[in-house]
């Protein structure tokens, strides 16, 4: 049996421990702001935070999760009032949306790490995740913004 | 694809409670539709829906509503979006013009997606269309509304109505009583419906929201994951299908050991999907598919299958043996699409500078973020599915057909769309869904892994271009011939379909240059893969011929690209193939309402080449640096791009900077508008740069990510400023447009910083140092 916390929330599983994160959370738990997009690691669309660090949570066995605690966008704020979230609404960034909750939890990491990060750590940060509408340009905007430092 | 048919008659209904809507509105409310169907069409469908008519003007009518406004007791105004949500904002869009013309409080709307229903017209979120198609008809439904709730407070207080106006979900009275519409809504409901030349629209000044816009509905829901996409869909007692397609197409399973998928954990069954007998048009591809109590478990069990397929005739399918054929084909004549006095005697004269050149484009997949997915339950002779679609009639027809029974027994709830890019008009995994729940009993999500996405598209064509023209001493061509060769998406109806149709009135018949003698053709290519429409569809191949050869007869003339196009461009006026006996769709809409007007694609070159400061700035370029232009009609929308691009001395490219200006007539929703642009000069990077399928033995070799790139938030312009030109002429297509003049806009800029000109895309296959 695997313990584990998710979103603050004491959680036990006994199902198979090769189950990637991903749908751990959600087939399992019916989280399905964490979405699916590649399963390889190289869209971001599934991004989490483990132990406060963002990761792909297609790429982790919930065997190897035992003990950690996850985060998922649908607690990354009580009240949805993160500043990246706040600064999301008001660049008005998401068109379809799917891939924006991964990029709200890369973000996330990516401030806590860099509070004030220039272009070429935004770059870096941000490079992992798709968008396959195109807002990056909104993106770098609404990270800077929730960073108060000059779009 | 555009449908000729007129959406645009407007009739609108008193409808208190139809049966399908269901529960949406509650006891009391005043309900509204407006229907966008075709007079005859109107009559024809009718019975269905007019089956619990509660009020008198309800029992009335004879036709059927499309789109529904309701106002509930509570004064809450529930609007209907009918039409799919894939990025563009248009769920936020149609919606907020029924409020303004409605004179609702946005805060008191709520948006209800709209079921599959050919009640609403099309819903065929395709084409760049919804907003021309539906903006007038939203705001006759809203100022219809308004109307009513406007003579239900007269008739209350018992003064004349025009006496009383409405205000911000309220009806005023001269005297300053007011009543909101919550209190009004029973009283509108008893109005008779008013008569169509009682209905006065507003006065642009009076808008609240049309021009300015308002935040998407869904904003809150996706920055805090709670959005909900056909990928999240769960039904009580739901399983999950994973399926192994042939991986030709049409090819079939010739043996299957699926012994150790069946012990696998979690597994529930293994069922065989037929293969489609041809036409392939929508329907599954067919394959083996193993069920489970989630998706992981179905993953891993799929893998375990052991399965022998007959591949049949499409597995001699070689992409670069392919790409030869249509290149040789599109260097001898063919069939005449256009033709302007006499290019073969202009040639045969001889002298003057003779230009020629190919370009070729490779097949490319959507890869919306969200693969397909959808979830159905089959039962008792009813099918409910729940899935991303860009049309739910579709889903109805499609299914339906698939598993016997009538499309008005299919129920399609239409989730967000995460991503669409025209992939998701073609609903072969509802079917799939479908037909699994029908086998089993239950209701079964299907989903589709990347790789399935990428492997099984219905893939935008490949192309093979060939163009020669004559110069005269000045420059100015003398004759102009352009060939396309491609795959056509005709061939999903018809798999023999050699020739295009459709494709060739997407910037290649409607070529907008001044030419003396000028033809068009269009040579034949047999299709191996299903062949679908991607966002700009044709444009995008011709487009990148027509705008890389304007570039090289340029630099062939001596003279800077932006001049030398606006000068082939000739006078302002409008093209009139018609009276030139050339056939031409205009994207669905007649030419005299949507004319091919010169002066509006100079508006936009001359507009983009301002506001980007393209002078100053091209003659004061850093070493490695160059500005690249293109300008493209699309979708009734007039784009002009100027792009800026180094490439360092390793051949490194960097987009530096990307200006495009944009005619698309009155501007609803700015903010959306601009962000489609922004959106476009990505998705224009992301085939520019990296798109590519082949094939070989009939099989997609590309997979994932990682061997089908996309443009990543380092791979697109630093900075993109949009301008959006004033127009005051009707509402065209924002979705699509911005994408076509993307790809030459780059390929002009690094012939311009290299002297290496790009024929073939991607550009990742060229050496630039």
């Amino acid at each position: 049996m695997i313990q584990l916390k998710v979103n603050g929330v004491p959680r036990k599983f006994e199902g198979d421990p090769e189950m990637p994160l991903l749908w751990y959370l959600r087939d399992v738990l019916q989280l399905t702001g964490t979405k699916f997009g590649c399963a390889m690691g190289l869209c971001g669309a599934c991004t989490i935070h483990v132990d406060g660090v963002a990761e792909r949570s297609c790429l982790q066995p919930i065997g190897k999760s035992a003990g950690k605690a996850i985060t998922t966008i649908e607690g990354l704020s009580e009240h949805g009032d993160h500043p990246l979230q706040v600064a999301w609404k008001e660049a008005n960034v998401p068109q379809c949306g799917y891939c924006q909750g991964g990029q709200i939890m890369q973000a996330a990491s990516l401030l806590k790490q860099h509070p004030k990060p220039s272009d070429e750590q935004i770059d870096a940060g941000m490079e992992g995740n798709i968008c396959r509408c195109g807002t990056y340009q909104r993106i770098r905007k609404a990270i800077k913004s929730a960073a108060g430092v000059k779009a | 694809m555009s449908e000729s048919i007129d959406r645009k008659t407007s009739r609108i209904e008193l409808v208190s409670r139809r049966g399908f809507l269901g529960n949406a509105f509650g006891a009391g409310a005043f309900v509204l539709g407006a229907g966008i169907l075709p007079v005859n069409a109107l009559a024809k469908g009718a019975a269905s829906l007019n089956t619990t008519a509660d009020t008198k003007p309800i029992a009335a009518a004879t036709w059927h509503p499309s789109i529904f406004i309701g106002v509930e007791t509570d004064g809450t105004v529930r609007i209907i979006a009918h039409r799919s949500e894939m990025g563009t904002g248009i769920r936020t869009t149609l919606p907020m013009v029924v409020a303004d013309e409605m004179e609702a409080d946005w805060s008191s709307v709520k948006v209800q997606q709209g079921f599959g229903d050919k009640a609403y017209g099309s819903q065929d979120t395709d084409g760049s269309e919804s907003i021309t198609d539906f903006y007038d008809t939203m705001r006759t439904a809203g100022a219809t509304a308004r109307l009513m709730l406007v003579r239900a407070a007269a008739a209350k207080w018992g003064v004349p109505s025009g006496d009383c106006t409405a205000q911000s979900h309220f009806v005023v009275h001269q005297s300053g009583k007011k009543l909101g519409y919550g209190e009004l809504a029973a009283l509108a409901a008893q109005q008779p419906l008013p008569k169509p030349e009682e209905v006065v629209l507003k006065n642009p000044s009076q808008f609240r929201y049309i021009g300015k816009g308002v935040p998407i509905v869904d904003l809150n829901d996706i920055v805090t994951g709670r959005g909900v996409f056909g990928m999240d869909i769960a039904v009580p007692g739901m399983v999950y299908a994973s399926i192994e397609r042939p991986p030709v197409l049409g090819g079939t399973v010739r043996s299957l050991d699926d012994s150790a998928a069946q012990k696998t954990a979690g597994v529930g069954g293994v069922y065989t999907i037929p293969t489609f007998t041809a036409p392939h048009g929508f329907k599954p591809l067919g394959g083996v598919a193993v069920i489970a109590d989630n998706t992981w478990a179905a993953t891993k069990a799929r893998k375990a299958l052991k399965i022998e397929w007959d591949n049949g005739p499409h597995a001699i399918f070689d992409s670069e043996v392919n790409k030869k054929q249509m290149m040789e084909t599109s260097r001898k004549p063919q069939k005449v699409a256009r033709k302007v006095g006499n290019v073969d005697a202009e040639f045969a004269k001889g002298g003057g500078k003779v230009i020629e050149s190919q370009y070729y484009t490779p097949l490319l997949a959507h890869v919306p973020m969200e693969p397909p997915v959808a979830t159905a339950y089959y039962k008792n002779g009813k099918v409910e599915v729940w899935s991303s679609t860009q049309n739910p009639q579709e889903v109805q027809n499609s299914v339906a057909a698939f598993v016997g029974v009538k499309p008005e027994d299919v129920t399609c709830h239409v989730t967000l769309l995460g991503g669409g890019f025209g992939r998701k008009s073609k609903p072969d995994y509802a079917s799939e869904a479908a037909y699994l729940s029908k086998q089993i009993g239950k209701p079964v999500k299907v989903v589709w892994s990347r790789e399935d996405d990428i492997h099984f598209d219905y893939f935008h064509t490949t192309s093979a271009m060939y163009f020669k023209a004559k110069l005269d001493d000045a420059g100015k061509p003398e004759a102009w011939l352009q060939r396309s060769v491609f795959p056509t998406i005709s061939t999903l109806g018809d798999p023999n379909a050699e020739y295009g149709r459709s494709e060739l009135d997407m910037g290649f018949t409607d070529v907008p240059f001044h030419l003396t003698n000028h033809q068009v053709e269009n040579g034949p290519a047999k299709a191996h893969v299903r062949i679908g429409w991607l966002r700009s569809v044709a444009n995008v191949y011709h487009a990148f011929g027509v705008q890389s050869f304007v570039d090289e007869l340029a630099h062939a003339a001596g003279r800077d690209p932006i001049d030398y196009t606006l000068e082939i461009l000739g006078p302002d006026r409008t093209i009139d193939l018609e009276s030139e006996h050339t056939e031409y769709e205009n994207y669905g809409k007649p030419l005299k309402q949507f004319p091919l007007d010169t002066s509006r694609l100079r508006g936009v070159i001359e507009a983009v080449r301002t506001k980007s400061n393209y002078a100053q700035r091209k003659a004061a370029l850093a070493k490695g640096r160059a500005l690249g232009f293109a300008a493209h009609r699309s979708f009734l929308t007039y784009v002009a791009v100027i792009t800026e691009v180094e490439v360092d001395p390793q051949g490194k490219l960097t987009i530096h900077r990307m200006d495009l200006a944009a005619d698309c007539g009155q501007v609803i929703h700015p903010d959306r508008v601009l962000a489609q642009f922004e959106g476009a000069a990505v998705f224009g990077v992301s085939l520019a740069l990296y798109g590519e399928i082949t094939a070989s033995d009939g099989r997609i070799k590309q997979s994932n990510f990682n061997t089908y790139k996309v443009a990543r938030i380092t791979d697109s312009p630093r900075v993109t400023h949009v301008y959006l030109v004033p127009n005051g002429g009707a509402a065209t297509g924002v979705g699509e447009p911005g994408v076509p003049p993307v790809a030459p806009s780059i390929t002009n800029a690094i012939f311009a910083a290299t002297g290496k000109r790009i024929r073939e895309l991607p550009v990742s296959k060229a050496k630039l140092a």
